[in-house]
């Protein structure tokens, strides 16, 4: 086993696989990497299985210690990441030696970076998964929830591994203006006509209250004029309207179930590059049929090449 | 049986079957969760009940949405209402009722003009459901509470709720399995542990599940190894 060692960290970088399945029924959340498609490119490049576990990095500002000559590869946010000083390309696989010192650094672009190791880092499957759910007290390093802590010491299966990059083409822009797709819901008739105007027709601003549970948008005051609802499961990528008229879009460690109306959910798509919307950003919706987003998702998946393993799924019997 | 089936995310169904909130959806919900479990298979990824609707996540890389649809309807088919089956599907939860853990007991007896015996009685007298787990894992919807019993949520919610605190909110009633914050009126404190990623199924109360709560002393409750550390009054 080799490892990397963490010298300095915000108390952000965590752990994430693809998430806690077949469990959302005794309240536990999905969680797992939010930028799913920068975590599936990140283990793709390694050769890794899209299951394995990615250290997520938001905001940067986190420093590893490579104990062991290993391949890594690291997406998403552009964290201007450092090996000994010296800047390392993202989106690609690179080799790095025992002793040399990986840095982090607050975002040129994006929000989330995503570091993968061969084999993936080691944890816990804790409820079927290594994502980490502080809430919940539930997976990561260590196996109750914790982020990464200062002295942790990840281990992955260690190999090195061939250097390849993601194509030129697949590569995204975060610094462009986020358009997000959405699947329009079912209670959009309670909404006022001016709201469903505005809704889809108005830039929105991410809010400073945003986190792996959710982002809350500024803009125009959405109302519902529906009956109040009974609570329901909640999808990912969910947007709920509170009282306040301001949308909440909720992500990977929502809660499970909730009770305020949906004007729709983003596609998965969507939810990853919203993932990487900084507070301040501007961005606007678009709404999708989902024939058309189921067949926009296959093609997105095919650009890893070979299949995606089925859902590791936990315990769903009820009793 | 009448449903209505939307499509809430890409890869998400809402099987909608009530209207209101009642007892008697929660047959219906156990039995149509058990045949789409068996129509699905493989392709499902998860299936949250709540007090009228299904939510059922299917894996959209082995079926798109007609082809989940289609089998939804078939699911439906010859649908029979169905009780909770097995062991442990009827739980006796024993609590230790008192204002140090549950802080919210004296106001409840006042508002509702009632000595806190009678709460208390109240609180115990029938068995509640298992509606929907939510909110964090092991936490139980249970209900319905006696109208007589039902009161507002805090209108500012605790920071820090102990965990086996039991609370009630309109006719709901709840235990939390973990420490967390939360808004509901507490009575009592069980020593029973509501969620351990160690046990099978990990959460003691599944959906359809039938609770019934117990009181018990001071004593007993430290025997049971319960923690008698009181509510913070500022938490």
């Amino acid at each position: 086993m080799s490892g990397l060692l963490v010298e300095h960290t915000l108390g952000l970088a965590q752990l994430q696989d693809r998430g806690r399945f077949g469990v959302r029924h005794i309240g536990v959340t999905q969680g797992g990497a939010l930028d799913w498609v920068a975590a599936h490119w990140a283990n793709h490049l390694l050769g890794n299985s899209p299951d394995c576990a990615v250290m997520e990095i938001p905001l940067g500002g986190l420093t590893l210690r490579c104990e062991q000559d290993s391949t890594l590869a690291i997406t998403g946010a552009d964290l201007a990441a450092t090996l000994d000083g010296i800047p390392v390309y993202a989106w690609q696989s690179f080799a790095v030696q025992r002793g040399q010192q990986l840095t982090f650094n607050p975002p040129l672009s994006g929000v989330r970076g995503y570091l993968a190791a061969p084999g993936g880092f080691a944890a816990p499957q804790v409820l079927g998964s290594r994502s980490t759910v502080g809430r919940e007290k539930l997976g990561g390093f260590g196996g109750e929830g914790q982020p990464l802590r200062p002295g942790d010491r990840l281990e992955f299966a260690g190999d090195v591994r061939p250097l390849v990059r993601v194509p030129e083409a697949l590569l995204p822009d975060y610094s462009r203006p986020a358009v997000l797709e959405l699947l329009p819901g079912s209670r959009l008739a309670g909404f006022s006509g001016r709201s469903l105007f505005d809704a889809f027709n108005r830039p929105w601003q991410v809010d400073p209250r945003a986190d792996r549970m959710g982002v809350r948008l500024r803009g125009p005051v959405l109302r519902y004029q529906g009956a109040s609802l009974v609570s329901e499961g909640i999808p990912l990528g969910a947007i709920q309207v509170p009282p306040d008229g301001q949308p909440i879009i909720l992500l990977n460690d929502r809660q499970t179930i909730g009770g305020y109306p949906c004007i729709g959910t983003l596609t998965p798509e969507s939810v990853a590059r919203l993932a990487q919307c900084p507070v301040g950003a501007y961005l606007t919706f678009r709404a999708i049929g989902v024939e058309q987003a189921q067949r926009q998702h296959l093609e997105l998946l095919n650009q890893f090449g070979a299949p995606l393993m089925p859902y590791r799924v936990e315990h769903l019997s009820f009793r | 049986m009448n449903y209505r089936l939307e499509t809430v995310g890409l890869d998400v169904l809402l099987l909608r079957l009530f209207e209101k909130i009642e007892e008697a959806n929660i047959p219906w919900l156990l039995g149509a969760a058990t045949h789409l479990r068996r129509e699905f298979g493989t392709c499902l990824i998860d299936l949250v009940p709540s007090y009228t609707t299904l939510m059922l996540h299917y894996n959209m890389e082995q079926l798109d949405e007609r082809a989940a649809r289609q089998r939804v309807h078939r699911a439906m088919q010859d649908l029979q209402p169905q009780e909770a089956q097995g062991e442990g599907s009827r739980h006796e939860l024993p609590v230790w009722y008192d204002p140090s853990v549950g802080p919210d007991l004296p106001r409840i007896a006042t508002l509702k003009g009632i000595s806190e015996t009678a709460v208390i009685q109240a609180h115990c007298s029938r068995d509640y459901r298992v509606f929907a787990l939510g909110f964090a894992p092991g936490f139980g919807y249970l209900g319905l509470l006696d109208a007589e019993l039902a009161a507002p949520r805090l209108n500012t919610p605790r920071k820090r709720v102990p965990a086996g605190s039991v609370g009630i909110a309109e006719q709901q009633t709840a235990i939390y399995p973990l420490v967390s914050p939360g808004g509901w009126n507490l009575l009592g404190r069980t020593a029973t542990r509501l969620f351990d990623p160690d046990r099978d199924g990990y959460s003691l109360l599944q959906p359809g599940d039938s609770v019934r709560f117990v009181p018990i002393d001071r004593g007993e409750f430290i025997r049971q190894g319960g923690d008698d550390t009181p509510v913070k009054a500022d938490a």
